[in-house]
């Protein structure tokens, strides 16, 4: 056995320790098809809530604006590279250049909505401003929606013993938050407006601020007991 | 949901797997047929690891594959292997040479925590030496943390005062020592002898009868009068 540079000595301790500790372990399953998985959930979800949803009414104000198709393919992209990141994040050798990947996509997420907020301002009355309730309503869903997804993104994590933990679950609430964002579409009553755009920041920022905070302790527990 | 063997999902799954892992395969353990690497779609099984693959890094992550299936031998001597690597890690980070053993330690906890998400298809010295550059940098953030806490400034500790402290302390004690040692020689022999062996000695009454030869009665009752002339003296004394 090479032990060259340095004696192993001081360790043997630890080293007979955590070889006694030993138990067989099943390797988990790359985070690519670990984030697969989770998209699948999220694609079940949209299938059941698209039964429960009017698709005519959606598919005739999706073809009514393009900032609002814009919109939809931020939201969608968000979701997929933040799912991504949080999968690979989970890991303890991840880079944390993977925090970077689902930005561009945030980018076009909200560029999009606030255009439809310009539009709107630019050429009045063709958005109905939105009442406070529906908006608060909206908060609700992207909220409702947004806990069990990102719950379960970081039950999955539950075993891969991430370095950088707060990252990786802020990374687990913008996936959710894009996902709930993106199954709103199917019951958004209304144009992408002022409200709209800062109803979305807002509940993508408390959803990620959550998720960090409740998130990091469960995924990068390093010191726990053997 | 996973489904195997589909070419199309073959082909995406391969694909992301590049862009997660880089190259693929790493080491070639026994027992790992090829074809099940090249198609780079399947965790294959390196249940019977092959402890004498030619170079160290594959030996290592054979060994790591070895210690996720359960073997103890295998991963005690893999740990004893990266010892030198994470202490090399950690001095390469700035961590003092006092800590270095801190730092092995907490890189060998956390490779241990973390075993079951190491994928046999890729490096492991390469995941190792991620782990343990993090773990280095996390101490040396901590140990700044608790330095801007603590500080070292041995001229306040020597200056000090203990206020409980009592020099003469000692002094006092060895003078009644003295005058009691004193106060004894000068009794009466049995009184004297009664004290030496019940007192000083802390026998029973039955082994000092005896050890002396004297009666039980006999002893208490010379202990008796030598205490109170004892008391008498140091007393009239103080």
């Amino acid at each position: 056995m090479p032990q060259t540079t340095n004696d192993p000595g001081p360790h043997d301790a630890l080293i007979g320790r955590l070889a006694a500790d030993l138990t067989p372990v099943r390797r988990l399953s790359p985070p690519h098809r670990q984030a697969l998985a989770w998209l699948a959930a999220v694609a079940a979800a949209a299938i059941v809530l698209a039964a429960l949803a009017d698709i005519a009414t959606m598919a005739a104000r999706l073809a009514a604006a393009s900032d609002l198709w814009l919109a939809v393919v931020g939201e969608v992209a968000t979701m997929v590279l933040a799912a991504f990141a949080a999968f690979a994040l989970g890991r303890p050798d991840a880079s944390r250049a993977w925090a970077l990947a689902p930005l561009p996509a945030l980018v076009l997420w909200l560029a999009a909505t606030g255009a439809g907020c310009l539009r709107d301002w630019v050429v009045p009355g063709t958005a109905d401003i939105p009442p406070m309730e529906e908006a608060r309503e909206c908060l609700t869903f992207i909220l409702a929606v947004s806990i069990p997804l990102s719950a379960l993104m970081i039950f999955m994590l539950r075993r891969s013993l991430s370095l950088q933990p707060g990252l990786t679950a802020a990374m687990a609430g913008l996936a959710a938050a894009a996902a709930a964002a993106t199954l709103l579409n199917f019951f958004h009553p209304f144009d992408a407006t002022a409200t709209d755009l800062a109803v979305h920041t807002g509940a993508v920022l408390l959803v990620v601020v959550a998720s960090r905070r409740l998130g990091a302790k469960r995924i990068g527990n390093i010191s726990a007991p053997v | 949901m996973i489904q195997r063997n589909v070419m199309p999902w073959a082909w995406t799954d391969t694909l992301l797997a590049q862009v997660f892992h880089g190259s693929l395969p790493a080491a070639r353990c026994d027992g790992d047929a090829p074809a099940q690497t090249s198609r780079g779609t399947t965790m294959t099984d390196f249940s019977v690891p092959d402890f004498s693959a030619p170079d160290p890094p594959s030996r290592r992550s054979c060994r790591m594959a070895a210690a996720q299936a359960g073997d103890a031998t295998a991963y005690a001597d893999l740990l004893r292997e990266c010892v030198p690597i994470i202490a090399a890690v950690a001095r390469r980070c700035g961590v003092p040479a006092d800590r270095v053993d801190d730092a092995v330690q907490d890189v060998l906890l956390t490779v241990h925590r973390a075993r079951a998400s190491y994928d046999p298809r890729r490096p492991f010295d390469a995941w190792l030496r991620v782990i343990a550059e993090r773990r280095s940098i996390d101490l040396l953030r901590r140990q700044r943390r608790q330095g801007g806490r603590e500080f070292h400034a041995p001229f306040a500790v020597e200056n000090t005062v203990d206020m409980a402290a009592d020099p003469g302390r000692g002094l006092d004690e060895a003078e009644a020592a003295g005058q009691i040692g004193r106060a004894v020689a000068a009794l009466p022999s049995r009184q004297r002898e009664a004290v030496h062996h019940l007192v000083f000695e802390e026998r029973s009454l039955a082994d000092a009868a005896q050890a002396t030869g004297r009666s039980v009665g006999s002893l208490k009752v010379n202990l008796h009068r030598a205490l109170k002339a004892l008391r008498h003296k140091l007393g009239g004394e103080n």
